[in-house]
C-alpha cells in the first residue's frame, strides 16, 4: 500500500479503536484500498492524450 | 362490487377520463389492497387513508364538473418515505425522530397539482444507505416474487407497491442505483433522470451531488407520464404518445459492465441484444474509459457527503441508526478533503467518457442489476462461482450514471430459469432525457414481442 495511505489508515484505525469503534477497521480498510486506487488513477489521461490539469495551468501562470 | 384493478397507469387514466371509473373507487381498491397483502411485505411505513379518500373525493367532483387535470388525475401513487408529505412525518426508515414537514416537497406538490392521489409513504433501506432494504426500523422490506429474497433498494417499498398494485406510479430516489436497482430486482420499471430535472426540495438528502429522484411504474409509459407529471405539475397522455424512436441504435459498453454477471443475466442480456439486432435495430460496442474506478469515485463522494448530512444527528441519535448505516455513516468522517476534491474532479472525466462513448448511438444498453434479488441478509452472493459483497455488485452497473448525471432508466428484460426478475438498463446523452424515453418505449415494446412469440 503506498506510504500516505498506510499512514492515514494507520491514524483512522487508532481514532476508531479509541471511540469503540472496532467494527469500523475492516470497513477502513477496505476504504484505504479505494483511496490509494483513487489516488493511483490518471483521470486526466483520456484518448486524446493528458488534459491540461491544474497544476500545469498554475504552472503556465 | 370489488373494483377489477387496471393493468397499467394508462389504462386506468383512460377509465377515469371517460368516467367508467371513480378515483374514490380506485383509491379504495388499492387502500385494500395494502390491507390485504403489505403485512407480510413491509411495503408501506405510513398509509395515509384519509388523506388519500379526501384527495380521491375531490378529484372525483372535479372530474364530474369537466375539469380533468390529466393523466395522472385521480391516480394512486406512493411516495419513498424520504419524500415529504406535509403534516406527516418523513421517517427516512429510521429509529431517529422523523422529520415533521408542515410543507410537501416539490415534486409531491407536482403530483398533487396533477391531481395524483398519494396512498401512502413507502418503506426504504434506512436514509436510503444501502441496496436490499433490509437495514430498517420498520421491517425488512420483502420481494413479492420470493419472500425470502430482498426486492432491492433503496427504494425497495416504492417497488413493491407497483408490484402488487398498491399504487400505479411510485417516487423513489436514486443516488448510486436505488430506484434502478429494485426496479430490476422486482421486475418494473423505474427511471433516474438528468441530474436536477426533478426538484430534490423536501427530499432528505442521502450526497447532495449524486441524489436524484424519479419515478417507478409497471411499463416505461406509465413512467414517462409520471415523470412528466413530477416535473411539471401537469401531464397529458399525448405527452407519451409522441415518444417513439423506431429504430434506435445503441451501444453496449464493456468489458467493466458485462464480467461480472450472474449466468442468468448474462443470459437474458445476450437474448435482448440479439431480438433488437434481428428486429432491424443497430447494436454497437462502445468502450468507457475509466469505468474501472467508478466504485473508487462513488465511495470519495457519497461517504463524505452523506456524513456531513448526518453530522448532527449522529452526536445526538447515533444508539438509533441502523448498525450498518451508521458504520458506513462514521466511515465518511475519515475521508480526506483531498481525496473528496479529488473524486469530484474525477467525476467531471467519468462524465466527458460516457458522452463520447454515447457520440454515434441513442443510447447505451447495458444489464441494470448484475445479480438475482438476493437473500434476505446476505452479505455475499455467489457470482458465477466468485464471491462478491452485495452491496458492491448490486451498486456496479448503475453508480457511474448517479456520479456523471446522465439520464439513465431500468426495464424487465425477463424472468431467469430461478423465476426471478433481470432487468436492463438504457443510458441518453445529457439534455435528451425525451429521446432515451422514446428509445426505452421501442426496446420495451421490442422486448415484448419477443415475449409473446
Amino acid at each position: 500500500m503506498r506510504p500516505d495511505v498506510a499512514a492515514w489508515l494507520a491514524r483512522a484505525r487508532a481514532d476508531a479503536e479509541g471511540r469503540g469503534l472496532t467494527a469500523l477497521v475492516p470497513l477502513l480498510e477496505a476504504l484505504a484500498r479505494s483511496t490509494a486506487a483513487l489516488r493511483d488513477a490518471n483521470f486526466d489521461a483520456g484518448p486524446d492524450g493528458p488534459a491540461e490539469t491544474t497544476h500545469a495551468r498554475d504552472a503556465a501562470e | 362490487m370489488p373494483v377489477t384493478l387496471p393493468s397499467s397507469l394508462r389504462d386506468a387514466a383512460g377509465l377515469i377520463e371517460r368516467r367508467d371509473l371513480s378515483p374514490v373507487e380506485l383509491t379504495r381498491a388499492c387502500l385494500d389492497r395494502i390491507a390485504a397483502v403489505d403485512a407480510d411485505l413491509h411495503a408501506f411505513i405510513t398509509v395515509t387513508a384519509d388523506i388519500a379518500l379526501a384527495d380521491a373525493a375531490r378529484a372525483e367532483r372535479e372530474i364530474t364538473a369537466g375539469r380533468y387535470l390529466g393523466a395522472l388525475h385521480g391516480i394512486p401513487v406512493s411516495l419513498k418515505d424520504l419524500v415529504d408529505l406535509g403534516g406527516t412525518p418523513t421517517t427516512s426508515g429510521s429509529a431517529v425522530p422523523p422529520r415533521r414537514p408542515d410543507r410537501d416537497a416539490v415534486v409531491t406538490a407536482n403530483l398533487r397539482r396533477a391531481g395524483a392521489i398519494v396512498v401512502g409513504k413507502t418503506n426504504l433501506h434506512e436514509f436510503a444507505f444501502g441496496t436490499t432494504s433490509d437495514e430498517t426500523a420498520f421491517g425488512a422490506v420483502r420481494n413479492p416474487h420470493d419472500v425470502s429474497r430482498s426486492p432491492g433498494g433503496s427504494s425497495g417499498g416504492a417497488a413493491v407497491s407497483i408490484v402488487e398494485r398498491m399504487c400505479y406510479a411510485a417516487v423513489g430516489t436514486d443516488t448510486g442505483g436505488s430506484i434502478r436497482i429494485p426496479s430490476a430486482a422486482c421486475g418494473i420499471v423505474g427511471f433516474k433522470p438528468r441530474i436536477g430535472e426533478i426538484s430534490t426540495d423536501g427530499v432528505v438528502a442521502l450526497s447532495t451531488t449524486l441524489d436524484h429522484v424519479g419515478p417507478m411504474a409497471g411499463t416505461v409509459a406509465d413512467a414517462a407520464l409520471t415523470y412528466f407529471a413530477m416535473r411539471d405539475g401537469h401531464v397529458r397522455q399525448a405527452d407519451v404518445a409522441g415518444l417513439d424512436n423506431d429504430p434506435v441504435t445503441v451501444g453496449v459498453p464493456g468489458p467493466y459492465f458485462l464480467d461480472t454477471l450472474d449466468p442468468e443475466v448474462r443470459r437474458l442480456f445476450g437474448d435482448a441484444r440479439a431480438t433488437l439486432a434481428r428486429a432491424g435495430h443497430e447494436v454497437v460496442d462502445v468502450a468507457i474509459e475509466h469505468a474501472e474506478r467508478t466504485a473508487d469515485v462513488y465511495l470519495h463522494i457519497v461517504l463524505p457527503e452523506a456524513s456531513w448530512y448526518h453530522a448532527a444527528l449522529l452526536e445526538r441519535h447515533a444508539d438509533k441508526y441502523s448498525p450498518g448505516v451508521r458504520l458506513r455513516l462514521e466511515m465518511g468522517r475519515y475521508v480526506l478533503a483531498e481525496d473528496y476534491v479529488r473524486a469530484i474532479h474525477a467525476r467531471a472525466a467519468l462524465g466527458r467518457a460516457v458522452d463520447r462513448a454515447l457520440e454515434r448511438v441513442d443510447a447505451l444498453l447495458l444489464p441494470s442489476l448484475a445479480i438475482p434479488a438476493p437473500p434476505i441478509g446476505a452479505a455475499s452472493v455467489d457470482v458465477d462461482g466468485a464471491k462478491e459483497p452485495v452491496r458492491a455488485i448490486m451498486l456496479r452497473l448503475t453508480q457511474l450514471f448517479n456520479i456523471t448525471g446522465h439520464p439513465a432508466i431500468a426495464l424487465p428484460m425477463g424472468r431467469g430459469r430461478d423465476g426471478l426478475p433481470r432487468g436492463l438498463q438504457l443510458v441518453g446523452h445529457r439534455g435528451s432525457t425525451n429521446e432515451l424515453l422514446a428509445a426505452a418505449i421501442v426496446v420495451e415494446r421490442q422486448l415484448a414481442g419477443k415475449e409473446a412469440s
